[in-house]
């Protein structure tokens, strides 16, 4: 008995010690607190804000020289003050507010209607093996159309009114959540599927508390996409065919040569693109603290 | 569901008895799992079944509990055939699989019956909570607790059901060895509380031999392809055992043989001695 415990007896001992300096010499080594301190700049919520202003600031300040100093000529590149008189001009005759209105209208009309349709049928497409089959080749076909070649045919068939423009946008929007939603359906995991039908979860019930909460985060992030979607459409709408709008705005400026016009809605659309997104990011924070 | 009936007329959290006769289960018709499997399992009884890994054992527990279906023979549960996903039983897994956007509570919540009345649910909730020792983590996510807690909360999930069978398989593999311990000895508590019947899924032989009343040794006999019961063993003594007893220890040997285990039996010859070889002897 003696032969048998008291050498294992040791033997821990030695272990667990070699184990304890090999770990304190770790956490020396490694520096703990210089990751601390890293972690803690990067957290912290200026040092976030102003991160993320200190390219655009150094964009503007590269911009303001290039033009001023005579290296590009004026009709390549207008300086940022011409910009901003460009702005004034258009805001005093009203008509920037009007653009950046219908231009916002019609994505946010269009994200929804696309947004919503693209959940649905990804639900049915993700849950329903049958609907998978029957459905996802021929979404997959239309999906695979580029944005352009709708143009010609909604024009066609809805005229150059708001309508064309909105489904050219619902179609834009509709993709990235569709094939989010019914993938990450499809990828549930299926250990807490089994456990929800073990505990007598079955059809909407099962959907409800297990299916979609899972899926929410995804689903989200699809949502983001469809947004960013939404406005590359509402350019292509705009550009075509359109008497408003920030893609009016920027077809009508390139045929007159208003080239502090096209910054103008250039700077405007990556504005309202970042505008919107920030604030769906903001409900995806929320959404993935609660739901995942 | 066609047992709908049978099941109405036993009242929840009774124990009852759980029968396989002559079960066979094959995914693939020329390579079966498991044949001819005959086990009757009495009312408040604990089983453990061990096994070699691929064995069959996850696989005869989930046709137990109505997951899986036997492709020959039967299995019934207080004498009416088992239905899909059977309300009369409850599973423990070897993962805790909580939904991750759930507090604790709300998780066991999950596993009380439809149709209890709120207030009773609630208060059913908190007894279990308190009864595994998680009062305290009740409103915490799955994810802010520890590995021995989500598994606890597990465990009370499935007893939310007032199952007439817990089946729990390998409930508690994936735990460290301390934990496990506990997590024994607390199973222990909650059959002393409610009586249940328990078939149990386990790798580990100490911890059948420490929860069981009977151990069912699962295996291939030589030359079969399919697993059956090899032998059923009777554990002597009564709960909670001692675990470092003698005669455990022999049959803890017998059952290791029984899994293929070479016991190094010649280690017993060892003569004590008070000199302390040299390290690493």
């Amino acid at each position: 008995m003696t032969y048998l415990t008291d050498p294992d007896a040791q033997t821990q001992v030695v272990v667990s010690d070699v184990g304890y300096s090999v770990s304190t010499r770790s956490q020396n080594d490694t520096g703990a607190p210089r990751t601390k301190g890293r972690t803690r700049l990067t957290n912290r919520r200026w040092f976030v804000i102003v991160g993320g202003a200190i390219l655009p600031v150094l964009i503007l300040a590269a911009w303001q020289v290039a033009s001023t100093s005579g290296l590009v000529p004026i009709s390549q590149l207008p300086s940022p003050e011409m910009v901003w008189l460009a702005a004034v001009d258009l805001a005093q005759r009203g008509l920037l507010g009007l653009y950046v209105a219908i231009s916002t209208q019609r994505v946010l009309l269009g994200f929804a209607i696309g947004g919503a349709l693209g959940l649905l049928v990804g639900a049915v497409v993700g849950l329903s093996r049958l609907a998978d089959i029957l459905l996802a080749p021929t979404l997959g076909a239309i999906r695979a159309v580029p944005s352009l070649a709708w143009i010609p045919l909604l024009i066609l068939w809805f005229k150059i009114g708001e309508e064309s423009k909105i489904i050219l946008i619902s179609i834009g929007a509709f993709f990235p959540v569709y094939t989010i939603v019914a993938s990450s359906l499809r990828h549930v995991d299926r250990h807490l599927i089994e456990a929800g039908r073990a505990f007598g979860l079955g059809g909407v019930r099962l959907f409800t508390s297990v299916q979609l909460p899972a899926v929410v985060p995804s689903v989200i992030s699809g949502l983001r996409l469809a947004l960013a979607q939404s406005w590359l459409f509402l350019v292509a709408a705009e550009l075509i065919a359109s008497s408003m709008g920030l893609g009016f705005l920027l077809n009508d400026s390139g045929q007159n040569g208003r080239i502090d016009r096209i910054f103008l809605a250039i700077i405007l659309l990556a504005l309202l693109g970042k505008l919107t997104d920030a604030l769906v990011g903001l409900f995806e924070k929320w959404a993935v603290r609660k739901w995942a | 569901m066609p047992t709908d009936s049978a099941t109405s007329t036993t009242p929840t959290g009774v124990a009852v008895s759980v029968e396989f006769g002559r079960l066979g289960r094959a995914f693939d018709p020329s390579k079966p799992v498991l044949a001819d499997v005959d086990l009757r399992v009495e009312p408040g009884e604990i089983v453990a079944i061990i096994g070699a890994s691929g064995c069959g054992k996850s696989t005869l527990l989930r046709i137990a509990g109505g997951l899986d279906t036997q492709t020959s023979g039967s299995v019934s549960i207080d004498g009416t055939p088992v239905a899909t996903y059977d309300p009369r039983t409850a599973v423990g897994f070897q993962e805790p699989r909580l939904l991750p956007w759930r507090s604790i509570a709300d998780n066991v919540a999950l596993g009380v019956p439809r149709g209890t009345p709120k207030a009773t649910a609630r208060a059913g909730v908190d007894r279990l909570l308190e009864l595994v020792g998680l009062a305290d983590a009740a409103g915490q996510r799955p994810r802010e607790v520890s590995g021995g807690m989500a598994q606890r909360a597990s465990l009370a999930r499935a007893l939310a059901r007032s199952p007439g069978v817990l089946l729990l398989d390998e409930p508690f593999g994936a735990l460290d060895a301390l934990t496990r311990l506990k997590m024994q000895d607390l199973l222990l508590d909650i059959h002393a509380a409610e009586p249940t019947t328990v078939l149990l899924v386990t790798h580990d032989v100490d911890e059948a031999l420490q929860l069981a009343d009977r151990i069912v040794l699962l295996g291939r006999a030589d030359g079969d392809a399919a697993a059956t019961v090899l032998e059923t063993v009777t554990v002597p003594g009564r709960r909670p055992r001692d675990r470092g007893s003698a005669e455990l220890a022999e049959l803890r040997a017998s059952l290791l043989s029984g899994l293929g285990i070479d016991r190094h039996g010649h280690a017993r010859g060892i003569a004590s001695s008070t000199t302390i070889p040299a390290f690493p002897y």
